[in-house]
């Protein structure tokens, strides 16, 4: 039975429970090398979430209408990683020649997130938990929502890490990646609040 | 280059994941226990030295403008392999990498390989390249996976540790202590090296899988008005 509060809980989990970047390290790189400014970090979070609810939009139902029915489930990552990386390009395209705002905004990112593996985890995810269709969308928006929050959050503080002076060892990625996990820690503080609110 | 440095640089000159910093999100993910670390290493070796042998195999073959698409096809076939193996013969530790085992078609340490060595090297210098990138990736997950497990739940694969058992200090084990133990090994190994490794300080395009799709300098290049007056 699909409830829009199971809806609004699978969503609040993917979003900040199960935190694509902080809890399960999904996407990493971007996470890392397009934080530093907070307009960046603000668009690749965009285009990411753009890109994961296209990608569900579409790998969903090959999976269950072609895939599975034909007992061609092992296919799953190979069909998946094409129909993304296909898809990415053709959006790119199709951005570039009727909404040329769209594209001026959020085209630079677009390439950048063809392999990324948030992406296609979330694809796997939605098949893996047996997600109905509704439920699907909803992870996918969730946790492209988390990845937004994440980024947001971390592009704030490193601005103010670039203002510090730590040991020489420490510049650069070290302090970075131990600031992140200082971040991560804040995010358990959400854990059980969706037990608590829909339990 | 002889055959022996090409097969020994990725184990500790060009560390795949603590100097060339790829592959983060497996290593910070399947590093939480030894067991998990060691299949992943072994899952990802494998695939490495296949899609490296193919690549430089095909080379001549595949044409250089949908170069890319080709290797992620051939990485994905691999990784189908290793996953049916995998499945068939240990299926605990398919549960305990879940959905990692399907995500290393998009390590980058593989596409990242394919472009940078095996689409230019011939077929035994990309076996060796992918046989020593291997170990190098891992030797560290292996690495991290101790330290992870051994503070955090005072085992070591599953065997407990004498005084460490007693005094488990389980944030080890959760995401912020991948993120603190990673960036702790990086600063030792930037200071052992005394910054003479090629200390990668932005994430440039040499090793980002996504560089021939994107074709920019640098992330750091993102800057739309950059990109505008390249335009022009």
């Amino acid at each position: 039975m699909i409830t829009i509060k199971g809806l609004i809980a699978i969503l609040l989990t993917a979003t900040f429970i199960n935190n694509y970047v902080l809890q399960q390290f999904l996407g990493i790189c971007p996470f890392l090398g397009v934080s530093k400014k907070l307009d960046q970090a603000t668009g690749m979070s965009i285009a990411v979430i753009f890109v994961m609810m296209i990608a569900t939009l579409v790998t969903w139902p090959i999976q269950t209408f072609l895939l599975t029915p034909n007992g061609l489930g092992y296919m799953q990552t190979i069909v998946f990683i094409l129909v993304i990386a296909a898809l990415v390009q053709l959006v790119e395209m199709v951005l570039k020649r009727y909404i040329p705002a769209l594209h001026a905004s959020l085209g630079v990112y677009l390439p950048l997130i063809t392999t990324n593996c948030a992406v296609l985890g979330v694809c796997i995810n939605n098949i893996d938990s047996e997600f109905t269709f509704a439920q699907a969308m909803f992870n996918a928006f969730g946790s492209g929502l988390g990845f937004l929050i994440a980024m947001l959050m971390f592009a704030g503080i490193r601005q103010h890490i670039e203002d510090c002076d730590p040991p020489e060892s420490f510049k650069g990625l070290p302090i970075t990646l131990i600031s992140a996990g200082i971040v991560s820690i804040s995010f358990f503080g959400f854990a059980g609040i969706v037990d608590n609110l829909f339990g | 280059m002889n055959k022996l440095s090409v097969l020994t640089k990725g184990i500790i000159k060009e560390n795949p994941v603590l100097v060339l910093v790829l592959g983060t999100c497996p290593t910070l993910a399947t590093s939480t226990g030894v067991t998990s670390a060691l299949g992943m290493g072994a899952a990802t070796t494998a695939v490495l030295i296949c899609s490296n042998i193919a690549i430089s195999i095909l080379k001549k073959v595949i044409p250089d403008k949908v170069r890319i698409p080709c290797y992620i096809v051939v990485i994905a076939s691999f990784v189908t392999l290793v996953q049916m193996i995998v499945k068939a013969y240990a299926p605990a530790l398919n549960t305990a990498l879940g959905i990692y085992l399907p995500l290393i078609v998009v390590n980058c340490i593989i596409l990242g390989r394919a472009e940078m060595f095996a689409s230019k090297n011939s077929v035994v210098d990309s076996a060796l390249d992918g046989i020593g990138m291997g170990i190098g990736f891992t030797l560290t997950l292996l690495l991290m996976a101790t330290i992870r497990e051994a503070f955090g739940a005072g085992t070591w694969a599953g065997i407990p540790i004498p005084v460490l058992i007693d005094h488990p200090i389980s944030i080890f084990t959760m995401a912020p202590g991948g993120f603190a133990v990673y960036g702790l090994l990086i600063a030792i190994v930037i200071k052992l090296t005394s910054g003479k490794a090629p200390r990668r300080k932005s994430f440039d395009c040499e090793a980002c899988p996504s560089a021939a799709f994107c074709g920019r300098g640098s992330c750091d290049d993102l800057d739309l008005s950059k990109k505008e007056v390249a335009a022009e």
